[in-house]
């Protein structure tokens, strides 16, 4: 999938490093700093949206990994950021636990509970997948509400302010800072997987399990592996957006937002870094115009159309890229950058 | 004794409504491959479309009925023809998101007409109960019996003895056949959701006569994955079987965990749970085909 660079391949090192060229690294290196600056000049109501989007792009770099290379569709994703965000509250409101060491647990304890919901993968795919996984994201959640003396229920649970050491993440831009280096470090670890042993056997399993098999790939390790990391990847996910609003509720996990990030893989491209990255970004900058659009709609045309047009939209915008663009944004983008190398010349010269 | 009877005579016309559901979700299934997640969310359209028709516009049962189905015909060949026939030979994961986008925007036009609002409309349908012994039948569940019934039966007699149910289960049995010898399989596909609407629609107003319309009853959708499951996801009359099976332990468990359990609301997690046992120990169901893959 990736863009053939005009840099020539001197080596195997540098066909298989993810940044090839100076451009690449001066434009991350300026991205990087762009990060770090930009809380100075944003107000608090953008800040927050980038965390939003962050916490998305964590979450769905999981499931890109479950599903868009192992090619395990999931509608459970939601439930396994369910056991992170409640495994980080219980550990830092009940224990008293500090937030850096409640962060790993919270992914530890998701990707657990994601292999125990992913042994049945071996016998099934499919379909029968998608059901196991629904089933996954109904059982945790009714767990939830019925261990409520740990959980708080259906109340909820309130947690201490995260700090990391003596720092408390109290103002908007600090939380940014700590959600934007999870991500950036999930976006490596993600963009990384893919070139490793395990990330070719994850393809290898998508594109046919049975042939994958003979040729010697272990299916239920790499099955079962896959479940972890995607399932450790929302528990972070899940724990960063419980700490974020200092609140666990079950509400903030409800089983339509699978269906999203599912819907963010669509329409970025799956079985592509760069394709979750630019799903979450899309759809959530989507959901933020659907907020500012809506209370003007309600207004004009009826009190219930704010909450039926943010459905509609995000149904209608899948369905588009399903039929007009079934690779995603990712596809759209490497096009572009390919008309832009290529220029003045339509196609590149066949040997 | 008779408390648990009386669980098991509602969980049998509760049953009878799953099996309804279920059995839209396997005809799309074996005639286009297209696992269908939206069928839920047709079952909440009908749902409304009841209190529409019965408590709104205060018409008959059958002028409702009536109306209601041909509302799911013209939906039925809608989304087949917008949606799904762009689609064609595209990868499953593609046609499920499909579906689950579809249910998005079901749920969003129901949320734009109807408001989102709890609707009640029990009151509309004619007194009559049915005592047997010391179980009695509620009025709602005793005419969601008849006529799911009714409904299945009619269906299982179009598979046997129509054309159009010959050429739909030639499509089930091998899709590149039935195109050699002249069936077109896009009309096959049209009437295969055309009848899973229907289906749905119907299955949507009985559950509405006895509890009501709401957003919710899309779940009902979920519940029934777990029939399909349980019965084995090709098999029409695994569907109706499994569908009973699961409508009478989810109100037997239900009836007698309940009160033991601190939060209560098994009801609700109860299919889930069959799901999964289903899913690890018999995937192919009771009644399905056990698939052999070759590379």
């Amino acid at each position: 999938m990736s863009s053939r660079s005009t840099a020539l391949r001197t080596s195997f090192a540098l066909d298989m490093a993810l940044l090839r060229t100076r451009q690449q690294w001066i434009l991350l290196l300026a991205f990087l700093a762009l990060l770090v600056v930009c809380p100075l000049f944003l107000s608090d109501q953008v800040l927050t949206i980038l965390t939003i989007i962050g916490i998305a792009i964590i979450s769905v770099h999981g499931l890109n990994i479950l599903t868009g290379y192992c090619g395990l569709i999931s509608l459970g994703h939601v439930g396994f950021m369910a056991v992170g965000g409640y495994t980080s509250a219980v550990l830092t409101a009940k224990l008293g636990w500090p937030f850096w060491v409640a962060l790993p647990c919270a992914g530890l304890m998701a990707g657990m509970v994601g292999l125990i919901f992913g042994l049945p993968s071996l016998k099934i795919k499919g379909f029968y997948l998608i059901m196991a996984s629904i089933a996954a994201h109904f059982i945790i959640i009714w767990l939830v509400i019925q261990f409520r003396e740990i959980t708080g229920g259906a109340d909820g649970l309130p947690l201490p302010k995260a700090a990391i050491g003596p720092i408390v993440l109290k103002s908007k831009a600090s939380y940014f800072y700590v959600v934007a280096a999870i991500a950036c470090l999930g976006t490596f670890l993600a963009a990384n997987l893919a070139r490793t042993r395990a990330g070719r056997a994850f393809v290898a399993i998508r594109d046919n399990d049975l042939a994958a098999e003979v040729m010697g790939i272990n299916l239920w390790s790499y099955k079962l592996q896959a479940f972890f990391i995607g399932c450790v990847f929302a528990g972070v996910a899940g724990a960063l957006l419980v700490h974020y609003f200092a609140f666990a509720s079950v509400d903030q996990f409800p089983f339509i937002d699978s269906v999203w990030y599912l819907g963010m893989l669509i329409v970025g491209g799956m079985g592509s870094t760069v394709g979750a990255i630019f799903g979450a970004v899309s759809l959530k900058l989507l959901d933020e115009l659907v907020t500012i659009v809506g209370p003007v709609l309600s207004a004009v045309v009826a009190p219930q159309a704010a909450a039926a047009l943010a459905l509609i939209t995000r149904g209608l915008v899948i369905i588009i890229f399903l039929i007009f663009q079934p690779r995603g944004l990712a596809h759209g983008w490497e096009i572009l950058k390919a008309y832009f190398r290529l220029w003045p010349f339509s196609h590149e010269e066949l040997e | 004794m008779s408390f648990f009877l009386q669980l098991v005579v509602s969980g049998i016309t509760l049953g009878m409504i799953y099996a309804l559901v279920a059995l839209g979700f396997v005809i799309i299934l074996k005639c286009s491959q297209a696992f269908n997640i939206a069928q839920g969310h047709i079952v909440m359209i009908g749902g409304y479309l009841g209190y529409t028709f019965l408590a709104m516009f205060s018409l008959p049962i059958w002028a409702s009925l009536l109306l209601a189905i041909a509302v799911a015909v013209v939906m039925g060949l809608l989304i087949e023809r917008l949606a799904l026939r762009p689609l064609v030979g595209q990868s499953e994961l593609a046609i499920i998101m499909m579906t689950v986008a579809l249910a998005s925007v079901f749920e969003g036009v129901a949320v734009l007409i109807w408001g989102a609002q709890y609707k009640a409309y029990h009151e509309v349908l004619p007194e009559v109960s049915l005592k047997l012994g010391e179980i009695s039948v509620p009025p709602g569940s005793l005419i969601g019996l008849c006529v799911s019934v009714v409904t299945v039966v009619i269906f299982l007699l179009i598979f046997r003895y129509t054309k159009i149910g010959l050429a739909m289960r030639a499509t089930a049995e091998d899709l590149k056949v039935v195109q050699s010898v002249g069936i077109s399989a896009t009309t096959v596909y049209a009437v295969s959701w055309v009848i899973a609407c229907v289906v749905g629609v119907i299955g949507g107003m009985l559950l509405g006569a006895v509890s009501g319309a709401a957003v919710q009853l899309s779940q009902i959708g979920l519940k029934a994955f777990a029939v399909v499951l349980l019965g084995g996801i090709d098999s029409i009359g695994g569907a109706i079987v499994a569908g009973i099976i699961v409508g009478v332990l989810e109100n037997v468990a239900a009836g007698y965990l309940d009160p033991i359990l601190p939060g209560g609301g098994l009801a609700q997690v109860f299919p889930f749970i069959v799901m999964l046992i289903v899913l690890i120990f018999r995937p192919y169901g009771l009644f399905g085909l056990a698939r052999i893959e070759r590379i």
